[in-house]
């Protein structure tokens, strides 16, 4: 219960921060909006080349999102010399992985459920559909399991916002992959039967990797 | 080293190294550390820059992890007992631990969540209180003087009422005010039984804080001096022997 209530501590400062701040969402939304913007217009009005490149566009989009919106998971921290304050405070270092987690991956589904029906719009797709925001909503929590290690990691190195999208987009691929796939699949209107094995895919991902990022996150975080 | 009092128990210990050594990866910080701290005890530290005084306290504050060694704070092994030593430690440093986009308010609510305080409200009007923050509470801690910051660092420092207390260069930056009330709390703080650990370039400031003087040099130990017997300038002689930068 302790942990949970560190947990949201945690994630209640960034969000709370984030909203007086508005730096990651104002910025990050402006850009994913750009981008989606820039693919339509570059793909034009070709309504079957739209659906064949949409689930592609899409995930391109996300993962740009989610490389900008995790690079600054750590970064205020550090700047203001608060990750020492926090590794002090009587606090397992997990719960710091999870609370910041958090407030990634709520920052990342704000900007998604804004960015979703506007691509919907533009490319005239039925995206806002169950099978689409579960695939967004899990292959979301992959990107920040994964992403908030790897952030904690690049902070300490001089070209941070460099090092994190090494690190991230490679160990990233299955999840790419997985819900590309799976969107093109739900875009055409397939049945949750046949969604289902790429879905499993980016579950599982998402499991292993919430399991072993918090496992490890005490090593990357200390030295 | 030892603190040459034979009397001393190990459970007056509140701090006790044996062989610390810490390395960044070739670099050696620390290097074979031995203390012993007793309840209550006012330690200084002094040392020029790159000593190792910030990695000490860094392994204090249970921070980073030692290389070799062995280090006890109030006999618990920070590998097991991180949380409960940390929730026994107060940390002043440079650096404020501060969130700017939160008012002092804010900061002192989300630490006080981290320590887990009973009546929150009432003791973060204490501390504040204390370092004379309490019209600027509800002000966002960017808009503040850095003294004043610092002041608000002070107070969450305090906040879950620590019988340690690590400071860390903590004048650096500071105006004047500022200072005279950090010393100000410590020295009303010299009534109680917490133990104080104070790394400082100001050697006039180990002299009149410190009730026990360390050199700190190259990772080492250099000298140390028990009681209060050094004046001024017999120190900034064996400062400037023992570190080879004049004073």
């Amino acid at each position: 219960m302790k942990f949970w209530h560190q947990v949201i501590s945690i994630t209640w400062k960034d969000t709370f921060s984030e909203i007086r701040t508005r730096e990651v969402i104002s910025s990050v939304l402006v850009f994913t909006l750009l981008v989606i913007v820039i693919f339509n217009f570059a793909f034009g009005a070709n309504q079957e080349t739209l659906r064949l490149v949409a689930p592609g566009i899409l995930w391109v989009t996300f993962t740009f999102t989610g490389v900008l919106s995790l690079n600054r998971a750590f970064i205020p921290e550090k700047e203001q010399g608060c990750l020492e304050g926090l590794m002090a405070c009587p606090i397992s270092r997990e719960a710091i992985y999870v609370g910041k987690m958090l407030a990634s991956l709520l920052f990342m589904l704000i900007i998604e459920a804004i960015a979703l029906p506007v691509f919907a719009f533009l490319f005239n797709l039925p995206i806002l559909t169950l099978p689409m925001v579960t695939i967004t909503i899990l292959a979301t929590i992959g990107f920040v399991a994964v992403g908030t290690l790897f952030s904690a990691l690049a902070i300490n190195t001089r070209a941070r916002e460099m090092v994190l999208p090494i690190l991230f987009l490679p160990v990233m691929v299955p999840v790419i992959i997985s819900a590309v796939n799976a969107s093109k699949m739900a875009l055409s209107g397939k049945p949750w039967s046949e969604l289902a094995s790429w879905i499993q895919i980016i579950g599982v991902f998402d499991i292993i990797f919430l399991v072993v990022s918090c496992l490890i996150f005490t090593y990357a975080i200390e030295e | 080293m030892d603190n040459g009092d034979t009397g001393s128990t190990f459970q007056d210990q509140v701090i006790e190294i044996q062989g610390l050594t810490k390395a960044f990866g070739h670099h050696l910080a620390l290097r074979g550390l031995d203390l012993k701290i007793r309840q209550g005890e006012k330690v200084a530290i002094l040392g020029p820059n790159g000593a190792g005084k910030t990695t000490l306290i860094k392994v204090l504050a249970t921070i980073i992890n030692i290389t070799s060694g062995k280090v006890l704070i109030t006999g618990l092994n920070p590998k097991d007992n991180a949380e409960e030593i940390r929730r026994q430690i107060g940390v002043i440093t440079h650096q404020t631990f501060l969130y700017g986009n939160l008012t002092a308010n804010e900061n002192l609510e989300f630490y006080g969540r981290m320590y887990d305080i009973p009546q929150r409200k009432k003791r973060i009007n204490e501390v504040a209180d204390m370092v004379r923050m309490t019209p600027r509470l509800y002000d966002r801690v960017n808009t503040l003087s850095r003294g004043m910051q610092q002041r608000i660092a002070i107070a969450r420092a305090l906040l879950h009422k620590p019988t340690i207390l690590l400071l860390d260069e903590p004048e650096t930056g500071l105006d004047p005010q500022a200072t005279s009330i950090l010393w100000e709390i410590l020295n009303v703080e010299r009534e109680d039984k917490r133990t104080i650990f104070l790394t400082t370039h100001s050697l006039e400031r180990g002299l009149e804080i410190g009730n026990r003087l360390l050199i700190l040099n190259q990772g080492k130990f250099a000298y140390e001096e028990s009681g209060q017997t050094l004046s001024l300038a017999d120190l900034k002689q064996i400062y400037q022997h023992y570190s080879g930068i004049e004073v």
